[in-house]
């Protein structure tokens, strides 16, 4: 279904010409559930990036669905199925929550469409529906309701960069859930998950392991998952906890 | 009314037929219609230069409509509306100015509306500028607007300027007495070579008082904003004032915020805040599916919302 073929990007910044990603090829295939690891700073969100459209490669090529989608602008790729969930999500002025799904369904969306979206990201929908998308609303609030629009969507492809970055450990558990009900409900979908967190990891199909700019392994997980256990690429909550201090 | 006259007075009152309650409809510098009530009486002012609107004590959950409209080109007029709220009243007044200029003269109308609101009142007030024609001529409005509180009365101001008017220069000013409280909602939107000035003037005058002036604003194309709104604290009181616009093309804005404390127990606060529409918001919304003109459209709908 998606397919990134010699993947390089660089940058010219202060510090001198960097290469972010210097040869990266994999394959999503139909129905799969894929989680890209590895250390902090080694161009996994990069990739989450050239996927969406955000960042353009220096070279390489992206093809989804058999069609070369390297030089298509985030637009064209969103309307062709690819939904992104940003590391980061972004604040907006004004705009309700319930405006944010329906863009993000592309149609109208009855009350009741709108409240399952959020009660399966674990909010309350009559507190939620409302509310503007600004800085009343907490990083973790903002993360679920991030991922309630790629649930509007219902694509066949989705990216999310470090979804359970904010998100405490209670939905966890959901987070979990969303992808396995994202998985049954929409058709030949694939789920493309960028994180270092084991419980993550222990759902995946395969797992990619991406370090300094290269994929160090790629595989089925249980060939790849025993040796990540312990490691920066595989945090068990535990070691998230510490993380955070 | 001919059908150009009754679209415009769609877009500054929302009315689609004769408003329930008292109103009065100006059309053209003619009355096009009047209606008092048994509690809100409508009179034309003996110079013929405007209206007195008298609202009796104690009335409740009551509306007033005062629409203007121009539909004839090189029009210019001043007009004073004066409002007397009786005590402990509560009800909604819904004014608004609509140009429609298709010809090479410019047309202005200048409303001067002065308030006089009772102890115990409450008001909301709601006014909408809206210009369109695409003669040579100017659309110009040129509103003041000036606010008697008396004790524990509030007051809910909410000014709206989205399209077409080709020149504003306006000013609010209100004096408030204890226990008062005011609060402005400016929604304002400027393109092609508009200039937009907007000043306020709050004092607060008695214990207790309080108001939250916020604007909200985007300039677009080759547009100028000015927004000057200044709070004075004269007793124990509580003062925000609020100025966040978004600037686009070559537009232009200048926010001048300003706090004046003569009592110790004055409590003011102001923040101003211009910037464009952050690139990030734009990814975001693209990755939904919009194009970038309608994720733009989005973000502005919303934050002028």
């Amino acid at each position: 279904m998606l397919e990134l073929r010699n993947i390089r990007f660089d940058v010219d910044d202060d510090a001198g010409h960097v290469d972010i990603l210097k040869d990266v090829s994999f394959s999503v295939p139909e129905g799969r559930f894929v989680v890209i690891t590895g250390p902090n700073g080694g161009g996994k969100s990069t990739i989450a990036k050239l996927i969406a459209g955000v960042r353009m490669p220096t070279g390489g090529q992206i093809l989804f669905d058999g069609q070369d989608i390297t030089t298509l602008s985030i637009t064209e790729r969103a309307r062709l199925g690819v939904s992104y969930a940003l590391q980061q999500p972004v604040r907006f002025k004004g705009i309700q929550v319930v405006d944010l799904l329906r863009i993000a369904a592309g149609r109208e969306l009855s009350m009741s469409e709108s409240c399952e979206y959020l009660s399966r990201v674990g909010l309350c929908a009559r507190d939620y529906i409302s509310r503007e998308v600004n800085a009343s609303l907490s990083g973790g609030e903002l993360k679920r309701i991030e991922i309630a629009t790629i649930l509007a969507r219902g694509t066949r492809l989705s990216v999310f960069d470090e979804p359970e970055a904010g998100i405490d450990l209670w939905s966890f558990q959901s987070l979990i859930r969303v992808f396995e009900e994202m998985r049954k409900s929409i058709e030949r979908s694939s789920i493309l998950v960028i994180s270092h967190q084991e419980r993550i990891l222990n759902i995946a199909d395969e797992i990619i392991v991406v370090a300094d700019g290269r994929i160090s392994q790629q595989g089925p997980r249980d060939a790849v998952l025993p040796s990540l256990i312990g490691t920066a690429s595989a945090l068990s909550s535990c070691d998230r906890l510490q993380e955070r201090g | 009314m001919d059908t150009i006259q009754k679209r415009i007075l769609a877009e500054v009152a929302d009315l689609h037929a004769v408003p329930e309650g008292a109103y009065n409809i100006r059309a053209n510098g003619q009355s096009a219609g009047r209606r008092s009530t048994a509690n809100i009486e409508i009179t034309s002012k003996p110079e013929g230069n405007g209206i007195d609107i008298r609202i009796a004590p104690g009335t409740k959950k009551q509306s007033v409509h005062i629409p203007v409209v121009l539909s004839e080109s090189g029009l210019k007029e001043t007009v004073y509306n004066d409002f007397y709220i009786g005590a402990d009243s509560d009800v909604v007044i819904v004014a608004g100015c609509g140009i429609h200029n298709c010809g090479t003269q410019d047309s202005e109308h200048d409303g001067i509306h002065r308030f006089y609101v009772g102890e115990n009142a409450k008001v909301k007030y709601v006014e909408k500028h809206y210009g369109e024609g695409d003669g040579e001529g100017k659309r110009i409005l040129n509103p003041g607007t000036e606010v008697t509180m008396e004790k524990n009365s509030s007051m809910e101001m909410e000014m709206v300027q989205i399209r077409g008017v080709d020149s504003t220069d306006r000013v609010t000013t209100a004096k408030l007495d204890a226990g008062a409280r005011l609060i402005v909602k400016e929604r304002l939107m400027t393109h092609g070579s508009q200039s937009a000035i907007s000043v306020y003037k709050v004092e607060l005058n008695g214990a207790g008082a309080s108001a939250d002036v916020v604007s909200r604003s985007v300039a677009r194309d080759d547009s100028y904003q000015k927004f000057d709104a200044c709070v004075v604290g004269n007793a124990p009181c509580h003062g925000h004032t609020e100025c966040d616009s978004i600037i686009m093309d070559r537009g232009r804005i200048l926010a001048v915020p300003s706090l004046e404390a003569n009592d110790v127990d004055a409590e003011l606060i102001h923040e101003a805040a211009i910037g464009k529409i952050a690139g990030e918001q734009l990814v975001k919304l693209m990755t939904l599916g919009l194009t970038e003109a309608e994720a733009e459209e989005q973000i502005i709908n919303g934050f002028l919302k």
